[in-house]
């Protein structure tokens, strides 16, 4: 059949944009790489690289702790750092804003330290059916800590949660729903201004995972009235192994420390220790400072672009290749919600996903192949896994189809 | 296509992809173990019955990638009716044929084994191959748990 494809919309310089991206003008295997993997990690623009190098050439140090030149210099990145992310979420203020290891490790601390001491024997915590690992895995450990019951939050067939049966499932006991800005496995955004809403209305706290949210999407905490927001650099041109926080100030007052050890003290004597004020609080250890300060760097970046100019580029490449994708014999798309991110899942017929990959991999084309870490989710749609091209900020409709070309490939070595 | 992907996908692999023999339960079981890739979700279960030290049947269900599939698949035809220790050596042989190791056999005593050389150029996918080897290896050796290639 023949498609009929959207017009391209956008007068975004995509070509001038991947000159900042240094490891998209490297080959694979002699092509050039296609990289549609974004949903996995993100490359970093030649901005962040130098930043990096730049903090550890000029300004290494320990924050927090030094009186001398250098240390004054890496705390002021520091916390420079910390009011960019502030603004690029549109938070009230700096103590709401806790560096972590990433969106993972958010949610462990929420958990651990909220959950710990708000949930007990016969509560409910709310999740949905479309949630990554990370997003089930800590609320399953807390239920069985506490005896609390884990809800799930069903799904339609185009992988949309259902609000009434969202609605249905906050009761009385419910004392935290945890669920996805942006499904990274279906591509599926959540309409989390309303679901925040409804929890709310029944008393309960509401945390996101923005590990997809904050790559795609303009967020702004206060609008959502979320209590907690956890995302993950790499996922937005950042560096690896670092990540963000967000609760709202009178919460994050009110929990304990999630680790104890430097920074986050006031004092210490052998009998009692004082815990130091917000964000430090829950930032025990050095932190990753080259991390932090290489964040902020990725953020400004994508703040130049604008998230509503990427947004609206990312859009086109997503209907652009969703309508040619159905040129594939046998291609099926998994996860088809009204409101998308620009990932997509989808499989194909007598051939396994894992074969996909390892073919297209031989094109220079990297796609993710699996379960996403979202296995229930691959069981609610029946596939054992699925292939998934997530489109970023610098990828083009000549690279959607090489995509396209890639999957041709593979139908002709499996049908011949 | 590149000739590292035709020696990967050789006609045997696609043709015991397709249509897998021995892909069925075995009531008569003496043993069944189920075999498991968290990382890709292949997940097969193997099938054997034991006469004393031979492997009087065999047969394998489940899903899986092609080359773990035509693997399960040409694995359960070369060792029925075979000494449970000559299968353990075809193993061996086996894993060093996808590890790119000299195996020490000619193509034609390989047989249709020699289908999976191409294995060896994609490291990603050598656990694909020999997980239903691995499976029926735990099964010889008398283990019931699920086996993992990780």
């Amino acid at each position: 059949m023949t498609a009929v494809l959207p017009e391209r919309r956008t007068a975004y310089d995509v070509e001038r944009i991947r000159r900042d991206f240094p490891i998209l003008h490297r080959t694979i295997r002699g092509k050039t790489l296609v990289y549609l993997d974004n949903a996995a990690t993100t490359q970093k623009p030649q901005a962040v690289i130098d930043r990096l190098v730049k903090y550890y050439s000029e300004e290494n140090s320990n924050v927090h702790r030094g009186v001398h030149y250098l240390s004054e210099i890496a705390t002021a990145a520091y916390e420079a750092a910390r009011t960019t992310v502030k603004k690029f979420i549109h938070a009230r203020d700096e103590k709401e804003i806790v560096f972590t290891r990433g969106t993972t490790e958010g949610i462990n601390l929420v958990v651990s330290s909220w959950g710990r001491h708000n949930v007990g024997e016969g509560d409910e915590i709310l999740i949905t059916a479309i949630e990554h690992h990370s997003n089930i895995v800590p609320w399953q450990l807390l239920c069985e800590e506490k005896n609390a019951k884990l809800r799930i939050a069903p799904v339609n067939d185009s992988g949309e949660v259902i609000l009434e049966e969202f609605e249905k499932l906050l009761t009385k006991r419910t004392r935290i729903v945890a669920f996805g800005h942006a499904s990274n496995a279906l591509g599926t955004i959540n309409p989390a201004r309303k679901m925040i809403a409804m929890a709310h209305a029944n008393g309960s706290i509401v945390l996101i995972d923005g590990a997809q949210g904050v790559p795609h999407l303009e967020v702004d905490v206060q609008d959502l009235d979320c209590d907690f927001y956890a995302f993950s650099g790499h996922k937005v041109y950042g560096p690896t192994g670092i990540g963000v926080l967000y609760g709202k100030q009178a919460l994050l007052d009110a929990m304990p420390p999630y680790q104890g050890g430097g920074d986050m003290i006031l004092s210490v004597s052998f009998e009692k220790t004082t815990y130091n004020a917000l964000p430090y609080k829950f930032e025990a250890g050095t932190p990753d400072i080259a991390g932090v300060i290489g964040l902020a760097s990725a953020l400004d970046y994508v703040s130049a672009l604008g998230l509503k100019n990427i947004a609206a580029h990312e859009h086109d490449l997503l209907e652009y290749a969703t309508a040619r994708l159905e040129e594939i014999r046998g291609l099926r798309i998994i996860g088809t919600a009204a409101e998308k991110a620009s990932v997509i899942s989808f499989t194909l017929e007598g051939v396994h996903p894992h074969d996909i990959g390892t073919i297209l991999d031989q094109e220079g084309i990297a796609v993710r192949t699996g379960h996403h870490c979202a296995q229930p989710l691959m069981m609610r749609f029946n596939v054992p896994a699925t292939g998934r091209a997530s489109f970023g900020l610098y990828n083009t409709r000549e690279e959607a189809d090489a995509l396209i070309a890639g999957l041709h490939k593979v139908n002709e070595v499996f049908h011949g | 296509m590149s000739s590292d992907l035709r020696e990967l996908y050789q006609q045997v692999i696609l043709d015991h992809n397709r249509t897998p023999r021995n892909f069925k339960e075995l009531p008569g079981a003496t043993k069944k173990v189920e075999g498991y890739n968290p990382l890709c979700g292949d997940h097969y279960t193997v099938f054997v019955e034991l006469d004393g030290d031979v492997i009087k049947d065999i047969s394998f269900t489940g899903n899986g990638c092609a080359i773990s599939k035509s693997s399960a698949s040409v694995m359960t035809s070369t060792v029925k009716g075979k000494r449970t220790d000559d299968a353990e050596r075809m193993f061996e042989i086996f894993h060093k044929l996808v590890t790119g190791e000299p195996a020490g056999l000619s193509e034609a005593e390989l047989g249709r084994l020699a289908a999976f050389s191409g294995v060896s150029e994609f490291p990603a996918r050598v656990k694909c191959a020999t997980l239903a080897w691995h499976t029926l290896h735990s099964a010889l050796q008398g283990e019931q748990e699920v086996v993992t290639t990780e």
